[in-house]
């Protein structure tokens, strides 16, 4: 776990880093969110929610340039350096990848948008749903690794992204043998096909997200090797 | 493979690169009862950048100014210790301090020209030391030091007036072509910058890069930025310890110890 940090001699630059992660934590909490709703949308072919979601996206990203505007006014006025300094790259680079994971969260409802039918079939949403649970918990896992500084928690994260990938390729799998049995799968399928592949990706977002919180805490980056040693 | 094997073995080879220019060995530093430096010891790498920051009287000047033995000066100091310069104990009784300070030269906080022209300012070293034959020699001296501390050219038409009259970056960089009109191995700054406005001491900081490579250097500086941008070596100082010491992009990236960290991040310690 983190050290705590002795205060800023300067408040108000203590207050600017502060409410620097305060806006990380929000921007986490809307994409999480947004996840869970664009899932929710998909599985139950609920086109307001899925509008609801494609709205959202709108906010995230604004959020996003706030952060970015908020960490380049620290490094042009305050010239951070040391862990100071990681703290506002790495605020960077996660509201980066939370914003392309909210793009995640708009294309699965752009996919309930388009497939045409009343209800998805049980056997074809369960995979989906499962790997949305799956990602839901990495990408919460990541996001507490960085807010709390648990180096430990971040590998932790990056040594189960295995499973998602695993999950992905088990789902093509699935999803291949119910398009081969009827034909009449296909449209279904082809657009579940594609959602599984931007869970996919929210799931390497996470993961990017849980490096940045390695870094953070300990100013090494989280390589394989690193991965490998942590977990011995 | 021969070659290479050779190329280790010759004695010079060994000599240049891998030595440190000077190095301190358990230095520790008394003002009369009061101790300043606590059993330093510290390698300064040859023509490299080594920067020492820390709060104020933390020993960071005081140990600088053990380097080319200026604290030999104050009467109640005594240093203990070893300081090493090529291998030879500066503080060895067979040392000549003045020959010394040739050596291991100095630039202070404060820019102070002599009151003497700028060509007499340059030329006085030397011309003391004995380090040349003609009048020549002298003229090649003082215009080739202008040159590499950068101020040549703006006062090549009027090296008979007077160093004083030089704006403070000027004689700045007066100063330092003084210092380094010796030919020193190592050249010590004692703040250089912080009497300059940033343009001036953006012309000193790169004139800091261009003199390692024919000098080390050591400087002593408040600004954490400065230390990082001209540094390749830093050790901070706090107390009359030496907390830590490491490459300047680790140790401005991701500090090992608590209170350098706290210090450079300007967090209440």
């Amino acid at each position: 776990m983190a050290t705590a940090l002795n205060e800023h001699i300067v408040t108000s630059y203590e207050d600017e880093l502060i409410n620097l992660n305060k806006a990380i934590s929000e921007m986490g909490g809307m994409v999480e969110q947004a996840i869970t709703d664009a899932a929710n949308a998909l599985l139950k072919l609920d086109h307001k929610a899925a509008q609801d979601v494609r709205q959202y996206d709108k906010l995230i990203d604004g959020m996003k340039d706030r952060i970015t505007e908020m960490a380049v006014s620290i490094i042009a006025r305050r010239q951070p350096i040391a862990v100071d300094l990681r703290m506002v790259v790495t605020a960077i680079q996660v509201a980066n990848d939370l914003e392309r994971t909210g793009d995640m969260a708009k294309q699965l409802a752009k996919r309930t948008l388009q497939i045409e039918s009343l209800a998805l079939a049980p056997k074809f949403y369960n995979g989906v749903k499962h790997m949305t649970d799956l990602v839901a918990r990495q990408l919460k896992s990541a996001l507490d690794a960085y807010a709390s500084r648990d180096a430990a928690k971040a590998v932790d994260v990056c040594a189960h992204d295995d499973e998602v990938d695993l999950m992905h390729t088990s789902l093509f799998r699935e999803l291949l043998t119910y398009m081969m049995e009827d034909p009449r799968n296909i449209s279904q399928c082809i657009h579940l096909l594609f959602c599984t592949k931007s869970l996919e990706r929210v799931g390497d977002h996470a993961t990017n997200i849980a490096e940045a919180a390695f870094y953070l805490e300990t100013g090494r980056q989280l390589g394989q090797d690193e991965t490998q040693r942590q977990q011995l | 493979m021969n070659v290479m094997q050779q190329a280790t073995t010759s004695p010079i080879e060994i000599r240049t690169p891998k030595m440190p220019a000077m190095e301190g060995r358990a230095v520790s530093v008394f003002y009369g009862q009061k101790q300043a430096l606590y059993d330093v010891s510290l390698a300064i790498e040859r023509n490299q950048v080594t920067s020492l920051i820390g709060p104020s009287g933390c020993g960071k000047s005081t140990f600088l100014r053990c380097l080319n033995r200026m604290n030999d000066t104050i009467d109640i100091c005594r240093v203990t210790g070893e300081i090493r310069l090529d291998d030879e104990d500066i503080y060895n009784r067979d040392i000549d301090v003045v020959e010394l300070r040739a050596r291991v030269g100095m630039v202070f906080q404060k820019p102070n020209p002599f009151p003497k022209s700028i060509y007499e300012n340059v030329a006085y070293g030397p011309r003391i030391h004995g380090l040349t034959r003609s009048k020549i020699e002298l003229d090649e001296i003082v215009t080739s030091s202008l040159r590499r501390a950068g101020l040549f050219d703006e006062v090549k038409d009027r090296l008979n007036e007077p160093g004083t009259g030089l704006s403070g970056g000027q004689q700045q960089r007066l100063c330092i072509a003084r210092a380094i009109a010796t030919r020193p191995e190592v050249l010590l700054m004692d703040e250089p910058c912080s009497a300059l406005d940033p343009i001036a001491t953006a012309v000193i900081e790169e004139l800091i890069d261009e003199l390692r490579e024919n000098f080390t250097i050591v400087i002593v500086t408040h600004s954490m930025q400065q230390a990082a941008r001209v540094s390749q070596k830093t050790a901070f100082f706090h107390l009359g310890k030496l907390i830590e010491e490491g490459h300047t992009s680790d140790l401005f990236t991701n500090p090992k110890n608590k209170q350098t960290q706290d210090y450079i991040t300007g967090r209440i310690g």
